[in-house]
């Protein structure tokens, strides 16, 4: 790398440098035009002003006489070959981030640099977003797929305020993402009101109650060690989101060789996920082999492939049906232990990685809020038992930690972890006599599951030629399409009426990873892209159903799939409103005895209509729509999937029923 | 003239009150389950769907209907007659009932792909 003539200059010496050249600007010899608010806004300027005839202005004789005079003697150039934002970056590529995903700003435009220059933007390459919402929904679903955290940077103020509630989204879906923020905390180093107003004491303070640790470091030794720590933290269960804060001046002054030898960059050394001790464990196995209807309920209890793989085993040795939460992908859908049990018969309760426990074996009456009335949905004297990681990362500020839930037996530890040698220990008692019964058991449920497949199928016809498109008769066509790829759906199903988990044959890991964690609305796209961003590489075809209310949050995400070529099939799930809410205000309206006509007013996105082909094109996606006579649909799907296979993004507007 | 309000108040009562006979009006039915917002639960074909069953061809019969209506379990909310009158409810029954049953699975080709393949 080629060095600079002047060697390393600090800040100091080039602000009084560059006040003195600005200066020699300043002052009765600058001429028309030059003027700050000419130069800064011609765009904005153009936009009031259509009209008006553009002038090139001509250079006043200051700025002549600036740009063709020599130099005043005290103006140094200020110049580095070594910022600290390269060693910042060693650091980072230590760690094996591929992505880093964000919106430009200027508090870590050293590591912006360092990335696309020094570090020739790969491993990370940076990813351009146009809201730092989608930078870490991005990362948030990249990571359920990849099983590893992307990183994102973002403005410690402006930048983290926009990105504040799909951190909370990944918090509560305990998830990590690697969140990178630039400050200038010395307040002697910044240049301008800009950097003032983006500047902040404690950066990380306004989402340090959903996020599991922060940093900011004073010194890049520090950094570095706090940068891996941050890594480890972030990836061991309990996972979550991280911060950590790369101050302006160590990214942006220089580091001398001998400073660079000295610094070091700690080896991340993983910490093995929690597993539960083994008395717990042998007390639930005998309590589990014992039970005459044992019901297993998982939500995040599949945090990788394997995790799949050992519920499977778990359930098919117990001949245990499984209550999925569809909070990740745990249980094959067409298994004849999916979802074949209820709680009402469950004598046993094994709860798997599931954050609102209490809200699974409990209902509430919704007459009034202030008194619910409370029902056990198990029977009296059925054992209540957890596994959950949740236990170990509780905050008390935001209550995602649920109600407290009276069990049995509760477990602070990861459930996958924990799996192997509960499986073993179920393994060591069963007898015989047991397994007879077992079998017995097993009979019985694939009745109840081959049943429930059959009505699913009889509901699915119904309304099946409507127009809104029912969502079971999209999510029909849309496995016809599909069913013969190697697919991923990557958005959630409650809003769709689980439809996709009724009627298609989830069989892997990557086919399903959950929903928004804190139902913060906007995850949905940006996550979608992201997921599909960690799919491109194992050439999976990545699908989106997408509703139309959290696209509009930060559309432009479809953009950056378009701009970094991520293949993605979005599906419009468009029913033309913020439809929860609807049905909530028609809820108040009922009970307050008045108008539930009305109800549609604020909630509704109509009037007019929402074009999001036409939308989706302005971002350059190929795009069909909007969609009524479902007879289309089909053909549209293909025609979309065409697209996606060539590698690029694709989006069908479906006009659907609200559920 | 008489004679003629006379009759309509007989039939007018009637309909109010002959629980049990689908006597009402389906294309009104039709108007009142749009705009009272039946179908943010139900569907707009009544098909159902996550937060409300299937209510086309209901099973019900009307005095079942309105007492439902009027005293509902689960999660909907009760529509009292200050929202919704008997005789609003007796047309929307009528809607219900007038609309097409499903096909059968099986002669959906898609979803007798779905119900067929392992």
């Amino acid at each position: 790398m080629p060095s600079s003539k002047k060697g390393s200059i600090n800040r100091r010496r080039f602000l009084k440098g560059a006040a003195a050249g600005a200066a020699a600007l300043v002052g009765p010899g600058v001429g028309p035009g030059v003027g700050p608010a000419v130069a800064a806004e011609p765009a904005a300027a153009a936009a009031q002003a259509p009209q008006a005839r553009v002038v090139t202005p001509l250079p006043g004789p200051g700025l002549v006489a600036a740009e063709t005079s020599p130099p005043p003697p005290r103006a140094d150039v200020y110049t580095t070959d070594r910022p600290g934002s390269d060693f910042m970056l060693d650091v980072i590529k230590s760690l094996g981030f591929d992505y880093v995903a964000a919106n430009p700003g200027s508090t870590f435009r050293a590591l912006h640099e360092s990335i696309i220059n020094y570090g020739g933007n790969k491993a990370p390459e940076l990813l351009t977003c146009c809201h730092e919402e989608s930078s870490v929904a991005m990362a948030h679903g990249y990571a359920k797929i990849e099983g590893k955290p992307m990183m994102i940077m973002a403005h410690g103020t402006v930048g983290l305020q926009h990105a504040s509630m799909a951190i909370y989204n990944a918090y509560a879906d305990r998830v990590p993402v690697y969140i990178v923020i630039g400050n200038i905390a010395d307040g002697a180093w910044r240049r301008s009101d800009v950097e003032w107003t983006h500047a902040v004491q404690d950066p990380a303070a306004m989402v340090r109650d959903y996020t599991k640790w922060d940093d900011s470091p004073i010194s890049l030794r520090q950094f570095a060690e706090s940068v891996v720590r941050a890594y480890k933290i972030a990836t061991t269960p309990p996972m979550g989101p991280v911060v950590m804060v790369a101050d302006g001046i160590l990214q942006e002054e220089p580091v001398s060789e001998e400073d660079r030898r000295r610094l070091h960059i700690p080896k991340l050394s993983q910490t093995t996920p929690p597993a539960g001790d083994a008395a717990a464990v042998g007390e639930i196995a005998k309590i589990l082999v014992a039970a005459e209807n044992p019901l297993i309920v998982a939500a995040r209890s599949a945090r990788t492939p394997k995790g799949l793989q050992l519920l499977v085993e778990l359930a098919e040795l117990l001949q245990a049906p499984v209550m999925d939460r569809r909070q990740r992908m745990n249980f094959p859908t067409r298994h004849p232990l999916y979802g074949s049990g209820n709680l009402a018969s469950a004598d046993v309760v094994l709860g798997l990685e599931v954050p609102d426990f209490w809200n699974v074996t409990h209902e509430q009456t919704p007459l009034n809020r202030m008194g619910m009335e409370i029902r056990p949905l198990t029977k009296q004297g059925a054992k209540l038992i957890t596994i959950s990681s949740m236990d170990l990362l509780m905050k008390s500020n935001y209550q995602d930690f649920g109600q407290y839930s009276e069990a049995d037996i509760a477990v602070a530890a990861d459930a996958e972890a924990t799996l192997p040698s509960l499986i073993e220990a179920c393994k060591r008692l069963i007898t015989p006599d047991r397994k007879r019964i077992f079998e017995q058991r097993a009979a019985r449920y694939a009745e109840v599951a081959k049943r429930i497949h059959e009505q699913d199928l009889q509901q699915a016809a119904w309304g099946w030629d409507s127009s809104p498109i029912t969502t079971a008769r999209m999510s029909a066509e849309l496995w016809n399409v599909i069913k013969n790829d190697d697919w991923s759906l990557v958005s959630d199903v409650v809003f769709q009426s689980w439809w996709p988990t009724r009627l298609w044959n989830f069989t892997k890991h990557y086919q399903f990873i959950g929903g928004h964690g804190a139902y913060g609305i906007g995850y949905g796209a940006p996550a979608a892209v992201g997921a599909a961003l960690a799919n491109r590489k194992y050439g999976r075809l990545t699908l989106n159903i997408q509703s139309d209310g959290d696209l509009n949050y930060a559309p432009s995400v479809l953009w950056t799939a378009v701009h970094h070529h991520i293949p993605l099939l979005s599906i419009m799930h468009n029913n033309r409103a913020y439809h929860q809410e609807r049905m909530f205000v028609a809820d108040m309206a009922a009970r307050a005895q008045r108008d539930v006509t009305r109800v549609d007013i604020g909630n509704a996105i109509t009037d007019p209509n929402i074009d999001y082909a036409t939308m989706a094109k302005a971002y350059g996606m190929f795009s069909v729509g909007p969609i009524e006579n479902p007879a289309e649909l089909g053909p549209a799907l293909k025609k979309a999937i065409e697209v996606v296979k060539r590698g690029e993004p694709a989006l069908v507007d479906v006009v659907s029923q609200p559920r | 003239m008489k004679r003629v309000l006379y009759v309509m108040l007989i039939v007018r009562c009637l309909a109010v009150s002959s629980f049990g006979q689908a006597n009402g009006n389906a294309q009104e039915g039709k108007r009142l389950f749009m705009k009272h917002n039946c179908y943010y639960c139900h569907g707009t074909s009544g098909q159902g769907g996550r937060d409300g069953a299937r209510i086309a061809q209901t099973a019900l019969n009307l005095q079942g209907l309105t007492r439902y209506v009027r005293q509902p379990a689960g999660s909907m909310p009760a529509f009292t007659e200050k929202i919704l009158s008997d005789r609003e409810l007796t047309d929307i029954y009528a809607y219900l009932k007038s609309l097409p049953a499903a096909k059968a699975p099986k002669d959906i080709p898609l979803l007798n792909d779905i119900g067929t393949s392992k």
